[in-house]
């Protein structure tokens, strides 16, 4: 998944931690004696429960399931064989020994946290330019933020096979663009040379990123009442201060959500990396996601993958919770 | 920020340039790359089609009666029940696709139109949910109450009074949901390996997988993917924009 889930989750589940669920009238007014009104209050009950069950049984079967199944997995020797025989046997940490101790996880957990750190620097710094660009009012501004968006509703895949065009080494239009300009030589090869491909991906995810942020940031900007800016032009404060003494502490609610989202979601890329270089050159664009994905489905040792798959949900866990944590210290503060 | 887009629809235009320079210019613009693009992922479009459509209508049965409860109930663990709603979000689709593929090797559904359709809702439920109920929130308790009054049993209210109150949270639902089944990659990838069932996604990426001699087919094809979310979104956003209950309660 993207991060084009974020928007309308995020901007929803501030709203959502507000309202509570309320007294609905759920219950109708009962006519009969006591016993008649317990009774009727818990076939009401079960009515209401009707509405909420095929949901919980979704999420149970497609989450649910999937997180307990990919523990064991973790645990057991599931290969092509286990389909053929129905038998995965428990090997205990074997895989996850395998797995750690293999030389392409270093690697991998190393692209992963420069890839995640990179897209979510780049994607933020120029989302929150470009949000703070959007905030004053010039002509057809309402126009380039929704063509703005359009990167956004483009299948990632779809992207990925563009760019892919775009930086190709001998016609792709980057290089013929550099070739143009008299101060560069030689012909950067962005997807196949092993020092150049980790950094275009992260360049493509940035560019990728950038509407989401955007937009986030641009809502949340919208939220800070213009007096405060009045009053703070009063004190002197303007441009630069401004933005540190106003915009910054205030918009720091939704700057929270927009890391947190960002980071779980660039975490679990695989479409642009996969479209772009298939992990490689060398292994080099090689994450944690990929080389997980290629364990199950390329190599078809379904329990290594889950494995690996393990350990990306640990981070992902992780990051959240600690930085919810930093967070929320320093808002109490 | 849009150069790429307009080099997508550049390229996509240029008549059978192999592998070199695309002018910066669709100085004569051919279809020949739509021909192509129509003859060879035409299935796959279809296929995409179907699958996001069934998507939509999945997520939203299952997610719309959810979001109504969660929203207007009285249920003391509803708080529960949207956590692990937003927790899901962190479930990377590795780890359900490595799950769901045996599963679905099991029930028959690998390669099939229902097996993406229900592992493609996995973007759709949690944010459908999410979506519609913070809007079925603001819908005054007093209304349904009126419906159950006049002796409207609770599904019968909620189909005839909630629902229709609620179209453009269930648009703005369908659209994302829609959106989220037709960019699917990784389980088109993972549970897919045939022909037979493979949405556009999944032939764009075998597209460029293969040797590339010629561009304009694949460009055409990423614009063909691209249009209905371009299209959809530009129709239906007056739905997504507009509040509802403000005709309602008088």
């Amino acid at each position: 998944m993207s991060t084009r889930a974020d928007a309308g989750t995020l901007a929803s589940a501030s709203g959502a931690a507000a309202r509570q669920s309320r007294d609905g009238g759920a219950t109708p007014p009962s006519r009969d004696g006591r016993s008649g009104r317990s009774s009727a209050r818990t076939k009401a009950r079960i009515a209401e429960l009707a509405f909420l069950v095929p949901a919980l049984v979704y999420l149970v079967l497609f989450f649910g399931y999937p997180v307990v199944k990919n523990v064991l997995m973790g645990f057991q020797e599931y290969t092509t064989k286990t389909f053929f025989t129905g038998e995965a046997p428990f090997v205990g940490l074997d895989n996850y020994s395998a797995v750690l101790s293999s030389s392409l996880f270093d690697k991998a957990l190393l692209n992963t946290v420069l890839f995640t750190a990179g897209s979510i620097l780049g994607q933020f710094v120029l989302g929150l330019a470009i949000a703070v660009f959007f905030r004053r009012s010039f002509p057809l501004n309402n126009v380039l933020r929704a063509l703005l968006l359009l990167p956004w509703l483009v299948p990632l895949i779809a992207s990925a096979a563009v760019w892919r065009w775009i930086l190709d080494t001998d016609y792709g239009a980057l290089n013929r663009f550099l070739g143009a300009l008299p101060f560069v030589d030689g012909n950067p090869a962005w997807l196949t040379s092993t020092s150049l491909a980790l950094i275009a991906v992260i360049g493509v995810n940035i560019w990728l990123g950038i509407p989401f942020n955007a937009t986030i940031l641009y809502g949340g900007l919208q939220e800070i009442p213009e007096e405060l800016y009045e009053a703070g032009a009063l004190d002197g404060a303007t441009g630069w201060r401004a933005f540190r003494h106003i915009t910054w502490p205030l918009l720091r609610p939704v700057v929270t959500v927009v890391l947190v989202l960002g980071v779980v979601y660039t975490l679990k890329v695989l479409d642009i990396i996969l479209g772009l270089t298939n992990g490689g050159p060398a292994n080099s664009t090689q994450t944690i996601a990929t080389y997980s994905y290629f364990t199950s489905f390329k190599e078809f040792d379904f329990g290594q993958g889950a494995a690996l798959g393990n350990v990306l949900v640990l981070l992902s866990l992780l990051f959240a919770v600690i930085y919810l944590r930093l967070n929320r210290k320093a808002v109490d503060e | 920020m849009l150069f790429p887009l307009y080099w997508m629809v550049n390229v996509s235009l240029q008549s059978g340039g192999g592998a070199v320079a695309t002018p910066w210019f669709p100085a004569a613009p051919s279809l020949d790359g739509y021909v192509r693009a129509f003859n060879d992922q035409g299935h796959n479009l279809v296929t995409s089609l179907v699958v996001s459509l069934g998507s939509v209508v999945l997520s939203l049965v299952i997610a719309a009666p959810a979001a109504y409860a969660l929203a207007q109930f009285r249920i003391r663990w509803a708080t529960w029940v949207l956590f692990g709603v937003l927790i899901t979000q962190m479930i990377p689709g590795i780890v359900v696709a490595n799950a769901l593929y045996s599963a679905f090797s099991d029930l028959g559904l690998l390669n099939s139109i229902p097996g993406l359709i229900l592992a493609d809702s996995t973007a759709g439920v949690p944010f459908a949910i999410i979506v519609m109920r913070a809007f079925m929130g603001s819908i005054p308790p007093s209304i349904v109450e009126a419906a159950r009054v006049d002796g409207a049993g609770q599904l019968r209210a909620f189909v005839s009074v909630v629902l229709p109150m609620s179209r453009n949270a269930l648009i703005t639902a369908g659209l994302f949901t829609f959106l989220f089944a037709w960019g699917d990659f990784l389980f088109a990838l993972t549970l897919t390996t045939t022909e037979d069932v493979r949405p556009v996604t999944l032939g764009l990426y075998q597209y460029i997988g293969t040797y590339v001699s010629d561009w304009s087919p694949i460009m055409a094809t990423a614009v063909l993917s691209s249009l209905p979310a371009i299209v959809l979104l530009l129709v239906a956003q007056r739905y997504v924009a507009a509040g509802v209950t403000g005709g309602a309660v008088k």
